[in-house]
């Protein structure tokens, strides 16, 4: 039996409430291991980046909890659930994921320095990935002197350097021409193999989900089919 | 790398940085300029009044200024006026009878008011010779007289001439005497201009015969900023006889009017603040707007609430400072300049200045206290502006922010 990372139980989001009720996510259920590789794809609004932040804990969810290693994060509050993530959690946007005033590599080791640990080790671990994503080069570069395809492997260079339980990339290739989005996905996969990381993406690419060891497909805030499992687990009505 | 991302942040922007300081250093240059000029102008006019004949203090029987008769005299006492001299806050110290007589030249009368003093004092504090455009100056054993102008012309009087002074003495006795006419005075006043009658101190005692009496010590202070607390002091000093008052009291028109124009100035310097405040506001609303992705992205990757407000506090912080100490900078050699070089009125107005006897210059203060008053509100108020985005952040939701 493999190892669980993410179990999220009965999942929803509810928007509007009081006036008509939209359900974001509904009663969602998912189990992740380590070590998976997972595109989570689907229309535009079924739901992907609303699952993505429940997982990340960056949105509470309505109904239902998620647990991370063993740990329910939908009962963390304030300073805790930040902490958690810091440690625990790499985040990869669509854009804006890098602090413009700093290089390449100090964004690489900002979440490193959050957490405090030691400059040989944060050092050492920038090196390493900067190498790992093709960067070496670029060390000492500002976002803006990057393309967009760098600025994303910094970003999950970014991401993965701390080694956190797993990475969330929501449209990580989104605002990428195709080249640049097939060999981030490549660095990915290589680093999925390398250190073992577990990464969730959502995407609408084709060619992205091609990669994808295990695709989950979303409609109308429900998992409408998941690759690991091979069945359908809700039939759209 | 905290400290580095503050230092960054501030420059990503440089021209916007340096505009935002140099708006603050204009408000601080500004502010402490205006109120420099303001109280120059007020202290110079003040300096002109109180010099011209009442001084910065004024020591009588108690009572005697309301009801300004010879019979409220106080008898000249010596250990009186060493008491008074012997504070190091008083620079002059000007004894005076003053009283109403009439003055007539054949068969022309005039009402007039003899002030009895002592010369070469009188000079010190009120400069008198230098009004003198006629004839010399007189000395303390003279009996000669100092007429002012108008006076003479309707008594139809010069130099050399000879005055009749009659009226009522001390206790009421008669008092008629003639006196030599040593010298003609313009008095910038035209009040004073058309009634003055100077006498050296003792001749005028003999005339009313109030012999070592005084109705009026002036004084001259070195200090006019700290006028009450002297005024206490002096009060205690010489016993509950005498009443010590300050030129404010004794010219009440004339400080109304300063405060009104103080009270201006504050609404003036209220409305540049709030002018400069809005500016500020505004960018620093749009540079938190413009930065609600990133703000966004931290507190997801992890950083606190916390962390990110004290960065933005440091960053406006720092802004602050550098702007307010640019402007106090440049504020310096400004008011020294035009304390050196005072702005000169021209024109009627500067006419009409010159007609009161004052010359229409106005010399900047240089008060350390305007400095630190005036960039300490800039200061407070920037800060206060600052903390806009701490607000911001305060209220926060990352997923949110980071939606398009
Ligand atoms: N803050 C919100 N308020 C109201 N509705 C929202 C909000 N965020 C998302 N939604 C709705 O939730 C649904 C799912 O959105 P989302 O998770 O962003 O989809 P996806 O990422 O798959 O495009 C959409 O119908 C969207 O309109
Ligand atoms: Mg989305």
């Amino acid at each position: 039996m493999k190892e669980t990372v993410i179990d999220a139980h009965n999942l929803s989001k509810i928007y509007d409430e009081k006036t008509i009720p939209v359900y974001a996510l509904n009663k969602v259920h998912l189990h992740i291991s380590r070590g998976e590789f997972t595109a989570i794809k689907g229309p535009s609004g079924s739901g992907k980046t609303t699952l993505l932040n429940m997982i990340g804990g960056l949105d509470e969810p309505s109904e239902g909890f998620v647990e991370i290693n063993g740990t329910n994060i939908t009962e963390l509050k304030g300073n805790e659930l930040i902490d958690f993530r810091l440690n625990n959690i790499g985040f990869v946007f669509q854009s804006y994921n890098l602090i413009p005033v700093l290089t390449a590599k100090e964004n690489i080791e900002f979440i490193m320095l959050l957490q405090k640990r030691p400059k040989e080790e944060t050092d050492q671990r920038v090196l390493e990935l900067l190498k790992q994503i093709g960067l070496e080069d670029k060390i000492d570069k500002r976002p803006q002197e990057l393309s967009g395809g760098q600025q994303q492997r910094v970003a999950v260079a970014r991401a993965l350097a701390p080694k956190p339980q797993f990475i969330l990339a929501d449209e990580p290739t989104a605002n990428l021409d195709s080249v640049s989005a097939e060999n981030l996905l490549d660095i990915m996969l290589k680093l999925n193999q390398e250190e073992n990381m577990t990464f969730i993406f959502s995407t609408h690419d084709q060619r992205v989900i091609n990669r994808a060891r295990r695709v989950i497909t979303m409609e109308d805030g429900k998992i409408v089919e998941d690759t690991a499992e091979t069945v359908i687990i809700h039939k759209p009505k | 790398m905290i400290t580095k991302l503050i230092w960054r942040n501030l420059w990503r922007n440089s021209r916007r940085t340096l505009i935002t300081m140099a708006s603050i250093a204009f408000a601080v240059l500004f502010a402490i300029l205006m109120q420099s000029l303001q109280e120059g102008v007020f202290n110079n006019l003040i300096k002109n009044v109180v010099n011209y004949y009442s001084g910065y203090i004024q020591v009588h029987q108690k009572g005697y200024w309301d009801e300004q008769i010879l019979d409220n005299s106080f008898s000249g006492d010596v250990t009186l006026l060493a008491q008074l001299q012997k504070n190091n806050a008083v620079t002059e110290v000007v004894p005076r009878l003053e009283t109403f007589v009439l003055a007539s030249n054949k068969n022309i009368t005039k009402g007039c008011m003899l002030v009895g003093t002592d010369t070469e004092k009188e000079n010190k504090l009120t400069q008198l010779k230098n009004k003198l455009i006629k004839g010399a100056y007189f000395e303390n054993d003279e009996d000669a007289v100092l007429l002012s102008k108008g006076l003479a012309k309707r008594l139809q009087l010069e130099v050399n001439d000879t005055l009749v002074l009659y009226g009522q003495g001390y206790q009421d006795v008669m008092a008629a005497g003639k006196y030599p006419i040593k010298g003609i005075l313009h008095l910038a006043s035209p009040e004073m201009n058309d009634s003055f009658v100077y006498l050296p101190l003792k001749a005028c005692q003999y005339f009313l015969s109030a012999d070592d009496r005084y109705t009026t010590i002036s004084l001259g202070i070195t200090n006019p900023d700290a006028l009450e607390p002297l005024k206490k002091e002096l009060s205690q000093s010489i016993g509950k006889e005498y009443e010590v008052m300050t030129w404010q009291e004794l010219m009440p028109d004339i400080a109304n009017h300063i405060k009104a124009d103080g009270f201006s100035f504050y609404i003036f310097s209220g409305i540049l603040y709030l002018i400069i405040g809005f500016g500020l506001f505004g960018t620093v609303m749009m540079m938190t707007v413009e930065r609600k992705f990133e703000f966004g992205m931290l507190l997801a990757i992890g950083m606190k609430k916390s962390q990110l407000k004290r960065i933005l506090l440091s960053e406006t912080i720092l802004i602050a400072f550098c702007g307010v100490l640019l402007g106090m900078a440049l504020s310096f050699p400004m008011v020294y300049y035009l304390q050196e070089n005072p702005l000169r009125l021209a024109g009627d107005l500067a006419k009409s200045y010159e007609q009161f006897g004052f010359e229409a210059i106005f010399p900047t203060e240089i008060n350390a206290t305007i400095f630190m008053t005036q960039s300490l509100i800039v200061l407070v108020m920037t800060i206060a502006i600052g903390l806009y985005p701490l607000w911001f952040v305060n209220g926060m939701n990352p997923v949110k922010a980071m939606k398009k």
